[in-house]
């Protein structure tokens, strides 16, 4: 068993390039889908029937398909548009995308709750739309919806593990190949899995300092 | 794409409900028992339980059933795709559903608890007649959620060879060289049944918010 785990220790440059593979791809569609979240979720609110109809349709859609089988699709389906990209621009699309209607909808239920006065006093105060967001609305709402966007970056990451499907480098495919390779199941998983674990303690550490931020203001 | 292969995929649609099923009903009272150890607070276990659930819930589905799969035979206990997919399921939701049954454990109110106690009501009694109706209400739409979340991670069961709705929809694809209809028609079986739960849950808490605006 030590004797296992000292042939991945010496593959481990193949293991932390699939972390740093798995670790980046995350980190770049979760900043990628909150963006387009931001952007997706005043539409969710939208008066108008039709965008509104559109984005929920997108949203409630994405929260019904499998991410993997959603992986599938758009890297089967992309090429059929004539859109050609290498695995690794595929799967941070299919992620990003993905996430996207889920942040959306995160981003929507905070913003809804949130009190109007501070709104409403900024408006009288003549603060222009972008000052207004910037400066009264954003603050708060990223505060409160922390903690969610948090548990939702865990789920990226572990979505970015379904990846391995289409031969995307990442963790689980490092620790793939090197079982298939010397044929060491337990000890290849296992440190994938570990690793895993500390990229999530990672997030929900800094979920907890931004829990505690918003308790000082409060 | 014929019409065997759509049949072929309903197939597996029947193959990925019934694992689903299965992982679900087993899922539910281990969540329930791991939430007990923690809630009761066992010496040593209730520390295990913790890490378990922790590490469980980081761990990606298709990582544990490959580690399942290809490492248990390798340790001498032989094991088939079918019961590696349940065994990974199981271990997968009861982590998610310990947290959802704790938390409505912690939420439960002490005075009900300790005038059980004053009624002269054993530990056993208490629990199946006092707290367990209510923390089953209590923790529903998580539960729900947590089973929306479970069927949503099942084309995964395909990566260690379950002939479920993705593997054959992987298989049809490579047969007829257009990967894309397959697929499309998987998305379509699962995306009802998905719905379904999610609005399901959309129900239950409506009905209890309407219930607790009435009381």
């Amino acid at each position: 068993m030590i004797h296992d785990f000292g042939i991945v220790w010496s593959e481990r440059a193949l293991l932390l390039a699939g972390l740093a593979n798995t670790a980046i791809l995350s980190a770049l569609s979760a900043v990628a889908a909150l963006l387009l979240g931001f952007g997706l979720a005043p539409a969710l609110m939208s008066k108008q029937p039709a965008v509104s109809w559109t984005t929920r349709g997108f949203v409630d859609g994405m929260r019904c398909v499998p991410f993997l089988l959603f992986a599938y699709i758009v890297y089967y389906g992309f090429p059929t548009f004539g859109v050609r990209l290498d695995n690794w621009t595929t799967g941070l699309a299919a992620l990003t995308i993905y996430n996207a209607a889920y942040m959306a909808e995160i981003l929507r239920g905070a913003w809804v709750a949130q009190p109007r006065e501070p709104i409403e006093a900024g408006i009288a105060f003549g603060f222009s739309e972008i000052r207004l967001f910037r400066r009264i609305i954003l603050p708060p709402l990223l505060l409160s919806a922390g903690p969610v966007i948090g548990n939702q970056m865990i789920q990226i990451i572990k979505d970015s593990a379904f990846l391995t499907i289409i031969a995307l480098p990442e963790l689980t495919h490092a620790a793939s190949s090197i079982q298939s390779r010397h044929y060491v199941p337990f000890a290849a998983f296992i440190t994938a899995v570990f690793l895993y674990w500390g990229l999530c303690l990672v997030i929900e550490a800094g979920v907890s300092s931004i829990g505690r931020v918003a308790d000082a203001r409060r | 794409m014929s019409g065997g292969d759509i049949a072929a995929i309903f197939q597996g649609a029947i193959v990925t409900m019934a694992l689903s099923f299965t992982g679900i009903l087993i899922g539910l009272p281990i969540g329930l028992g791991l939430a007990l150890i923690r809630w009761a607070n066992v010496p040593f276990l209730a520390a295990i339980v913790t890490i378990y659930v922790s590490m469980l819930r980081a761990t990606p589905l298709v990582t544990l059933l490959l580690l399942l799969f290809f490492a248990l035979p390798n340790i001498g206990v032989p094991i088939d795709p079918v019961s590696a997919a349940i065994l990974g399921l199981v271990m997968n939701t009861s982590a998610f559903n310990c947290e959802v049954w704790r938390s409505a454990l912690m939420n439960f109110p002490r005075d009900q608890y300790e005038a059980a106690q004053s009624v002269g009501m054993r530990a056993g009694q208490r629990f199946r007649r006092i707290v367990l109706p209510q923390i089953i209400l209590v923790s529903l739409p998580g539960l729900v959620n947590e089973m929306s979340l479970l069927i949503k991670v099942t084309p995964v069961l395909a990566v260690v060879g379950v002939v479920d709705i993705t593997r054959a929809a992987v298989r049809i694809g490579a047969e007829t060289y257009e990967p894309l209809p397959p697929f499309l028609v998987a998305v379509a079986l699962y995306v009802p049944i998905v719905f379904a739960l999610v609005s399901l849950q959309r129900w239950i808490e409506r009905r209890q918010m309407a219930a607790e605006a009435v009381a």
